[in-house]
């Protein structure tokens, strides 16, 4: 298999990825695009240790990886659900203000 | 026969996940995600790396869509079709987008356009458990303590507000 078809099918979820993080406005569809790229990165890293056949570095890195967006997405929708508690909606748009709403 | 199986599973994968970012219907963006990060176990798969495919579909599958769907939930988010959720900005996000993806593209094709991947490597749990306690244990020990801080700050965030909600009412009554 050629190594290109990996790397442009990781290149090809980052950008949907950086797309609908910039485009979208609801805070949890922000996070799935985060999610997509975290994606990508692991195709990569997987992709290169296919590549450089050594001893599974980049394979223990994408279960690293994979660990850190389960901690990542954890305290995201903790944090926008405080975001909702207080002001009512999950708008990042709207969101303007770092207080609590009272 | 390998490069075939990643073929299908990249298109899944790409028309999945660009669903997932311009669907009007915010649950179905969710219930896409599963699908376009079920075909990204399935490249994994066709990579030869069975363990981080099925730690895939455990976590992210099974763990994170789960808490993702969830979240919509909580945050009462409506079941029609949205057409604000998209900002009026997104043809410049597009744009952007697509300018990455050309850069990104052109320097990978360049970099890696003639080298093959060999399909004889090993992804066996037996590697990837030799590998992290041989050479990558202070990492992992170290993820143990990311988790641990990540399950208690989640923990004293949705506290915290609880508590001071309790003590604005209780002012309140105070000062009634």
């Amino acid at each position: 298999m050629p190594l290109v078809l990996p790397l442009l099918l990781a290149v090809v979820l980052f950008c949907i990825g950086v797309y609908g993080v910039l485009a979208r406005r609801n805070v949890i569809t922000m996070l799935m695009s985060f999610e997509l790229m975290l994606n990508a990165v692991n195709l990569n890293l997987v992709a290169f240790d296919a590549w450089r056949v050594d001893e599974a570095t980049g394979q223990t890195l994408a279960i690293f990886v994979i660990t850190l967006a389960a901690a990542e997405i954890g305290l995201g929708l903790a944090i926008v659900l405080l975001l909702f508690r207080g002001h009512g909606h999950v708008d990042a748009d709207a969101a303007r203000d770092l207080e609590e709403a009272s | 026969m390998t490069t075939a199986l990643f073929s299908v599973a990249s298109v899944v994968a790409v028309v999945a996940s660009v669903v997932v970012v311009v669907s009007r219907r915010i649950v179905h963006a969710a219930l896409w995600l599963v699908l376009a990060l079920g075909a990204v176990a399935g490249c994994f798969g066709a990579l030869q790396a069975e363990f981080v495919a099925l730690v895939q579909i455990l976590v992210y599958v099974g763990a994170i869509v789960v808490l993702v769907l969830f979240a919509l939930m909580l945050t009462k988010a409506p079941t029609n079709p949205l057409p604000e959720l998209t900002t009026r900005r997104s043809p410049f996000a597009a744009v952007v987008a697509a300018v990455l993806a050309l850069i990104l593209g052109t320097g990978v094709v360049l970099a890696f356009g003639n080298e093959k991947v060999k399909p004889v490597t090993d992804g066996s749990a037996t590697t990837i458990g030799t590998q992290i306690f041989k050479n990558w244990v202070l990492p992992f020990e170290v993820l143990s303590v990311l988790l641990l801080a990540a399950l208690i700050g989640a923990i004293a965030l949705s506290q915290r507000s609880d508590s001071a909600q309790r003590s604005d009412s209780a002012q309140r009554k105070k000062e009634d």
